[in-house]
């Protein structure tokens, strides 16, 4: 069935990859929401109100889209991932099962508060209704992002008779040294994306002449944001992740960076393609020492290369696994120059009469999107070719029964699906952008009687 | 420990399905029960604020099932590959068309996407009962502990059956008319005027579909899985939960002629725990009945997770409950009483 692993394999990466396109707008612009809603029951200055209006009714069109889009990945592990979820489901069940208990049910709920109750249940319990909102939305991208980091980096489990595997304790699942710096780094960048598109749509607004008060508020506030994000992003959390893998991953780091060979006072590579015949990198351009400094804080330092491991446990796609790295990379260090300077700019009350940076500004926003998914490219290829690091291989973890026709069926189902999703959702979203927040000034009408 | 886990997957299950089903209910009545477009609003109304809280219920029984019994998610979803794709793609049309619907004024659109909701609805509706049917007639589960379902094969219960068969289709059919009668109640329960009064006697026409259906499908259960009766006749205090099914079923004959929408809809709800609670009363200590042979059969003692597993579980899952429970509770509070249309439409979303 080596076919149907080749479709399954691709169903779920598309499938998580379009899925992960809106939690990671929604966990973020939570927080930029609360923080909205605080400021305005803070100093009773209804200008926050609107401009939170405003947001919640983007929020809630990319969170409709992430529940739509996120039950099928719930399923697919017991559908495409059978084998892998009778292996590991003691211990991964129980991250699941506390995802869909404690934070599914606490967005769910609150979302109908937070986009029908405004009017009727006053607003201090809409902003209460928020940060459940931020908590359910934070709580359940923690519960996640500690699933894959078990993948990465498995703790806390021992193995049956039956070589499954069992949870020891959830204290452990929860301490995972992986998933300490992979959630800072991946709320990081959500909030990265929320602010970015903040920032854009206040740039797009002033740049068309449109909402202009709307545009000051979006756009100081985005950037700022923005800026504090991309700065977290490199340092520590992107760092840190990075040390990580080459603490308990080495090949993948290999791959990362395109080192072949051992090598000490390993250079960082900025340009290259990295070449499978010959072990080498084509076109490099090479920094000296930088990698060695940044591993192991020594010029000096060895960096093991991929030819320090066997071959059947280097990930099985090193090129793509090396370009998702790098456009992750040189977008952050993009991100922070980009803002850091449009923040100098801000500060000397300069921004909003600058074209040039009001447009890169605005194209931005899609910017962090590509970023995440280079960045989740990065991880989950790095992973093979294991399921479980250094447990289950993929190609064990698929469902024995599911044909490859059957599978391509519903990967062409999920494609053609998905298409009509994303046109749809972009239709929303500019249309709600063009018509404004002026037209969300009205409370939100009530949707019954007390 | 296993047992205590196969009643709080069951009762997850069947929470879902009362409240989801109210809604899916309410996507299939909906057309006939409300006709302007005013109208149509304010039976959406009824539901938007929550059907997406009554969703979580399935995402957090699947959950549930994963952490308490690995194998069977495995085995189930795996086999159950097709149909569960067709449940994931409506439920992404179903979920997508409330927000479409109300983001333009066109009619065509509003039209396009009430068929959408109101199809995906029904469609949903007839596959669970069809899962139903599914659970209590078996599977055919290999030594290894998997299976493949195709969509259908002969129509008939053998060993190697389809997922639509005769039975199954009954099951499908039943359960599409028992949901209707539940979202018809729940409808009139929220609802005044027109609305409520077509919501009434649609829910009163559907009582004969389900009595009917009702009655064949339990006839039709000895021919299908003769083997549940064995726990009844074990432990005959289970007949409870059959006798609650019937006892319910004539209630709503009572409290629809009487047009109490509020008592009606409780008896819905008690009808559909009372007939989840009889399979599950029926199918224990078995999860999926193997048709091929009965040792291939997963029960809770062969595919539960660990007991450390199930303890741990146990003490986070009563919190979250309690928890799930307050803010529901509080939520269906804040929206309660009768839907009164707001003047102005809600602009964007
Ligand atoms: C705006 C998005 C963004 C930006 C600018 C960066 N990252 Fe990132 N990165 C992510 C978004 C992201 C992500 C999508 O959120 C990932 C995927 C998995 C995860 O948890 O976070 C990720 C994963 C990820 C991993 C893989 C961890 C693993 O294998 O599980 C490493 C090593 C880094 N990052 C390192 C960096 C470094 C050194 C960066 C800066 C120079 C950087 N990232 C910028
Ligand atoms: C924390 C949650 C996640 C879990 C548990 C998870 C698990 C998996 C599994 C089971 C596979 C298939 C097996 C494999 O090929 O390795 C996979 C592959 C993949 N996932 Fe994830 N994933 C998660 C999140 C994500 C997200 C959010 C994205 C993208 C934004 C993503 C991107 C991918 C990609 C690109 C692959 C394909 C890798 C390949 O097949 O070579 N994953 N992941
Ligand atoms: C393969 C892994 C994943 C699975 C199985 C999964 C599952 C789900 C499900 C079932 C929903 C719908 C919940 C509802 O009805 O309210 C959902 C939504 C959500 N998911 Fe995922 N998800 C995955 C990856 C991720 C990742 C990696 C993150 C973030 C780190 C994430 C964050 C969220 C959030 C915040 C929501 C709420 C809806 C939204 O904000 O759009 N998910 N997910």
């Amino acid at each position: 069935m080596a076919s149907a692993l080749l479709y399954d394999r691709l169903q779920f990466a598309f499938t998580a990859t379009f899925h992960y396109l809106f939690p990671q707008l929604t966990m973020g612009l939570a927080l930029l929401i609360v923080y909205l809603k605080s400021r305005a029951l803070w100093t009773g200055n209804d200008h926050y109100h609107q401009v939170a209006r405003f947001w919640i009714k983007i929020f809630a069109i990319s969170f409709a889209f992430g529940v739509v889009t996120g039950i099928p990945l719930e399923f697919q592990f017991g559908t495409n991932w059978a084998r892998f979820s009778n292996y590991a489901g003691g211990v991964i069940g129980q991250t699941l099962g506390m995802e869909g208990l404690f934070a599914f049910f606490l967005e769910s709920s609150f979302l109908g508060i937070l986009l029908f109750g405004e009017e009727k249940l006053g607003p201090r319990v809409h902003w209460l209704a928020s940060v459940m909102l931020l908590l359910g939305s934070w709580l359940s991208g923690w519960l996640i992002i500690a699933t894959n980091a078990w993948m990465q980096h498995p703790v806390a489990y021992r193995m049956a008779a039956d070589g499954t595997l069992h949870v020891t304790s959830l204290s452990g699942l929860f301490t995972n040294d992986w998933l300490l710096w992979q959630y800072p780094h991946n709320m990081a960048a959500s909030v990265a994306t929320a602010s970015f598109v903040m920032a854009g749509v206040g740039a797009y607004y002033r740049l068309s002449g449109a909402h202009d008060l709307y545009a000051r508020t979006f756009l100081r506030t985005g950037l700022v944001a923005a800026a504090l994000a991309s700065f977290l992003l490199l340092f520590p959390t992107g760092h840190e992740a990075g040390k990580q893998v080459f603490t308990y991953q080495p090949a993948t780091g290999a791959a990362f960076e395109g080192v072949f060979h051992n090598e000490k006072g390993a250079g960082i590579v900025l340009v290259g393609q990295p070449n499978m015949d010959t072990l080498t990198i084509d076109n490099a351009i090479t920094v000296p020492w930088v990698l060695s400094i940044l591993v192991y804080q020594r010029a000096k330092a060895e960096v093991r290369g991929l030819d320090a491991f066997p071959r059947e446990t280097w990930p099985d796609n090193v090129p793509l696994l090396y370009y998702a790295y790098h456009i992750m990379i040189v977008l952050g260090t993009i991100f922070v120059a980009m803002t850091g300077t449009a923040l100098v700019w801000l500060w000397r009350g300069k921004l909003f009469d600058c074209p040039w940076l009001l447009w890169i500004l605005m194209l931005s926003a899609p910017l962090p999107y590509i970023a995440t998914t280079a960045g989740w490219m990065t991880a989950e290829l790095g992973r093979q070719p294991w399921l479980v690091y250094g447990l289950l291989r993929t190609a064990d973890g698929a469902s024995p029964l599911v044909s490859s026709g059957n599978a391509l069926f519903t990967l062409l189902g999920f494609m053609s699906l998905y298409t009509l999703l994303g046109l749809l959702f972009l239709f929303l979203i500019f249309d709600t952008i063009n018509k404004g927040p002026a037209a969300s000034q009205q409370p939100q009408p009530a949707a019954g009687d007390r | 420990m296993e047992t205590l886990w196969f009643a709080i997957v069951a009762l997850m299950l069947a929470i879902y399905v009362v409240l989801d089903g109210f809604d899916f209910g309410t996507g299939i009545v909906y057309l006939f029960v409300a006709c302007t477009d005013a109208e149509r609003r304010t039976a959406l109304q009824a539901i938007e604020p929550v059907w997406d809280g009554n969703e979580v219920w399935l995402i957090a029984s699947g959950g549930l099932l994963f952490m308490a019994f690995p194998r069977v998610y495995a085995a189930g979803f795996s086999g159950f590959y097709l149909a569960l794709m067709l449940v994931l793609w409506l439920l992404i049309l179903r979920g997508i068309a409330l927000p479409m619907r109300s983001h333009l004024a066109n009619p065509l659109w509003r039209t396009f996407w009430d068929c959408i909701f109101a199809g995906a609805s029904l469609l949903l509706a007839i596959v669970l009962g069809a899962a139903l049917g599914n659970l209590i007639r078996g599977v055919p589960l290999n030594a290894e502990g998997y299976f493949f379902a195709a969509l259908w094969t002969d129509f008939l219960p053998g060993p190697v059956p389809g997922i639509l068969d005769w039975y199954t289709l009954l099951m499908g059919l039943e359960g599409a008319a028992i949901l209707a009668v539940h979202g018809a109640n729940y409808l009139a329960m929220k609802t005044d005027g027109p609305v409520r009064d077509r919501a009434g006697r649609i829910a009163t026409l559907g009582l004969w579909a389900v009595l009917a259906l009702t009655v064949a499908s339990l006839m039709a259960i000895p021919f299908v899985q003769p083997g549940l009766r064995r726990n009844y006749d074990a432990h005959p205090i289970g007949y409870v939960l059959p006798v609650l099914v019937l006892g319910t079923l004539a209630s709503l004959f009572y409290w629809r002629r009487r047009q109490q929408d509020g008592a009606s809809f409780l008896a819905s709800s008690l009808l559909i725990f009372g007939l989840l609670g009889s399979t599950a009363w029926g199918l224990y200590p078995n999860l999926l009945i193997s048709t091929v042979h009965p040792t291939h059969s997963l029960t809770v003692s062969n595919a539960a997770a660990s007991p450390e597993g199930l303890r741990t579980a146990l003490g986070w899952f009563l919190v979250g409950f309690s928890l799930v429970v307050a803010y529901s509770l509080y939520v269906y509070r804040c929206f309660r009483g009768k839907v009164v249309l707001s003047k102005d439409e809600r602009p964007g979303m």
